[in-house]
């Protein structure tokens, strides 16, 4: 393995970690919020095709690289709007009883 | 072609810079207070990381190009993806993070295709890591891409809730896997573009063999592990393309996803194999009053009047709202009744089971949308000790969680599951429509239990009349 990608799996082993460790401080409460939310991080993956895209030089890696970004900014926005509008509706305790 | 995608400086900067976001983000999550800011700083961890981006893109002579489709793929995407995020009611939630989940896993199946290709049309030769990588990036992103969708169309309504089972389909699928592991031997092998596009098929095929058999009821384990998929497929492209912001980021959703499967099984008392495999849930729905099952036992009957000056002289409730609940979108009428008796100086707590909606917490969401106030809802540990100093246990819309078979019955499907101990409390009332076995069409000991008195109706007109008999005797 080259060193890149040695240095891939360390970020990526450590990832697993600061993953697990992260996670599993979130109360069941809110863990649909958690589930979208996380998707929307995902979400980054758009990214990638955003890179397939620009260095697409034939019909076919237009049309693949296309297409991984309209999915890929539809599971990043629509992940981040639909986080937002759950976690809004989470309020402290409605304490005014008028 | 890798290496020459290495990014400068600044633009690596701001990689580690978002990816500080995200944990921070995911940390802020840890508190119902706190959650939405970390949303929030997650969503701008994902905007700098999308500057630093586009921004190598116009980098001149970055030999970049399709920049204005690049742009315009954004914007149509983000028009979709809000507008659907807008829309959506709150009961819609688990297909809705299911299909976000699969657009996701589709664009990393196609990202690490276009890679493949792209390195096979110039002539490059890939990297072994790459090559694995893109491997494993096509394959599990085209599972999850259809396994969602698979599960939106379940979650929808579309396709039957039921699991879908033959006899020939573990035939089919050890056919399909060992096509696919052949497949990947083509490639190591040096094969070409046909045998990658080859495996995009075969798996995307997988992943509807995969989540066709699973019934609905198991659907929270399902959508955590695509979710988890995704994750993991993007940390894969992440490797392909030698950009860390997409390992980090996958890597978290993957032990996010990961987290929550095992906590789902543990909830059902089942293994992931189990769930996956054993077709749970695929026998016939009972019919209402099914001979030798139900109707031969007493049961106890309440009428709403009744039940309502029940409730009016009692000091303590425990609502255990189900997934029949959510469907008769009965929550805000059931936080109506909880209002009455809280100005009577009834104390009013909801016992949540993990499994009580159609993902993991689930029945949360739909709570607070009614306003219910979070303090006020219990995971299973907390509220379990509570129920024998508990008045009334009122039972909405849950079956299966509340069965205390699940306790004594070594012969029963459901032998081991952790269940709500609804049957300790003082009186259970159980609203319900019949007396229809549940999803896993097991009887109920809970409904002959002499303390228990079922109120029979649709759990949202039943609820509204107790608020209006309560109401009117006030």
């Amino acid at each position: 393995m080259s060193a890149t990608a040695i240095n891939q799996l360390y970020v990526f082993v450590l990832a697993v970690f600061v993953g697990f460790e992260v996670i599993s401080k979130v109360p069941v409460v809110l863990h649909t919020p958690l589930m979208s939310g996380t998707n929307a991080i995902h979400g980054i993956v758009m990214l990638g095709g955003v890179l397939v895209l620009g260095t697409a030089d034939t019909p076919v890696l237009v049309a693949l690289g296309f297409t991984a970004v309209v999915f890929g900014a539809m599971n990043l926005f629509g992940g981040f709007v639909v986080t937002d509008r759950m976690l809004e509706m989470f309020k402290k305790k409605p304490r005014d009883k008028r | 072609m890798s290496e020459t995608r290495a990014l400068p400086t600044v633009f690596q900067l701001a990689y580690l810079a978002s990816a500080v976001l995200f944990i921070v983000g995911l940390k802020f999550l840890s508190s119902p207070a706190r959650a939405r800011r970390g949303n929030l700083m997650a969503a701008i961890g994902m905007a700098v990381a999308t500057a630093a981006t586009l921004g190598v893109l116009w980098m001149p002579g970055g030999g970049f190009h399709n920049q204005g489709l690049i742009v315009a793929g954004i914007v149509i995407g983000a028009a979709l993806g809000t507008a659907g995020a807008r829309w959506v009611q709150m009961t819609q939630m688990p297909q809705m993070v299911a299909l976000l989940n699969g657009f996701g896993g589709g664009a990393a199946a196609l990202i690490s295709t276009g890679d493949f290709l792209h390195a096979a049309f110039h002539g490059e030769r890939l990297s072994g890591t790459a090559v694995a990588s893109t491997i494993l990036g096509c394959i599990i992103g085209s599972l999850s891409f259809s396994g969602s969708l698979v599960a939106f169309g379940k979650l929808q309504g579309i396709i039957s809730e039921r699991a879908i089972t033959s006899p020939l389909q573990k035939v089919i699928n050890g056919v399909l896997f060992f096509a696919i592991l052949a497949t990947v031997a083509g490639i190591a092998a040096r094969g070409g573009s046909t045998w990658f596009l080859a495996l995009l098929i075969e798996a995307l095929l997988f992943g509807v063999l995969m989540v066709i058999p699973i019934g609905g009821a198991d659907m929270p384990v399902v959508i955590s592990l695509l979710n988890s998929f995704t994750g993991l497929a993007v940390a894969a492209t992440g490797f392909a393309l030698t950009n860390n912001a997409l390992i980090i980021s996958g890597t978290l959703v993957g032990a996010s996803g990961t987290l929550l499967t095992t906590l789902m099984c543990k909830a059902m008392n089942r293994s992931l194999a189990n769930v996956l495999f054993a077709g749970v849930g695929a026998g016939p729905v009972a019919a209402p009053g099914a001979p030798g099952s139900a109707a031969a036992k007493p049961v106890r009957e309440i009428g709403v009047d009744d039940a309502a000056v029940l409730l009016s002289n009692i000091q303590s409730l425990i609502v255990v709202p189900g997934y029949g609940m959510a469907v008769a979108q009965a929550q805000h009428a059931v936080r109506e009744l909880a209002d009455q008796l809280a100005q009577r100086g009834v104390e009013v707590k909801y016992a949540i089971h993990p499994v009580a909606g159609r993902m993991p917490g689930h029945m949360n969401v739909l709570l607070a949308e009614a306003n219910v106030p979070y303090d006020q809802l219990f995971d299973l540990d907390q509220i379990n000790p509570e129920f024998e100093h508990t008045d009334v246990a009122l039972v909405i819309g849950a079956n299966d969680v509340v069965n205390p078979a699940a306790r004594t019955d070594r012969q029963s499907p459901i032998y081991g599951m952790p269940i709500l101990d609804a049957d300790k409390a003082q009186h259970v009332i159980v609203i319900k429509r019949s007396l229809n076995p549940g999803f896993a069409g097991i009887d109920n000991p809970i409904y002959y239990d002499p303390r228990t008195l079922m109120l029979f109706g649709d759990a949202k007109g039943v609820v509204a009349r107790l608020v209006e008999a309560m109401k009117a005797a006030a």
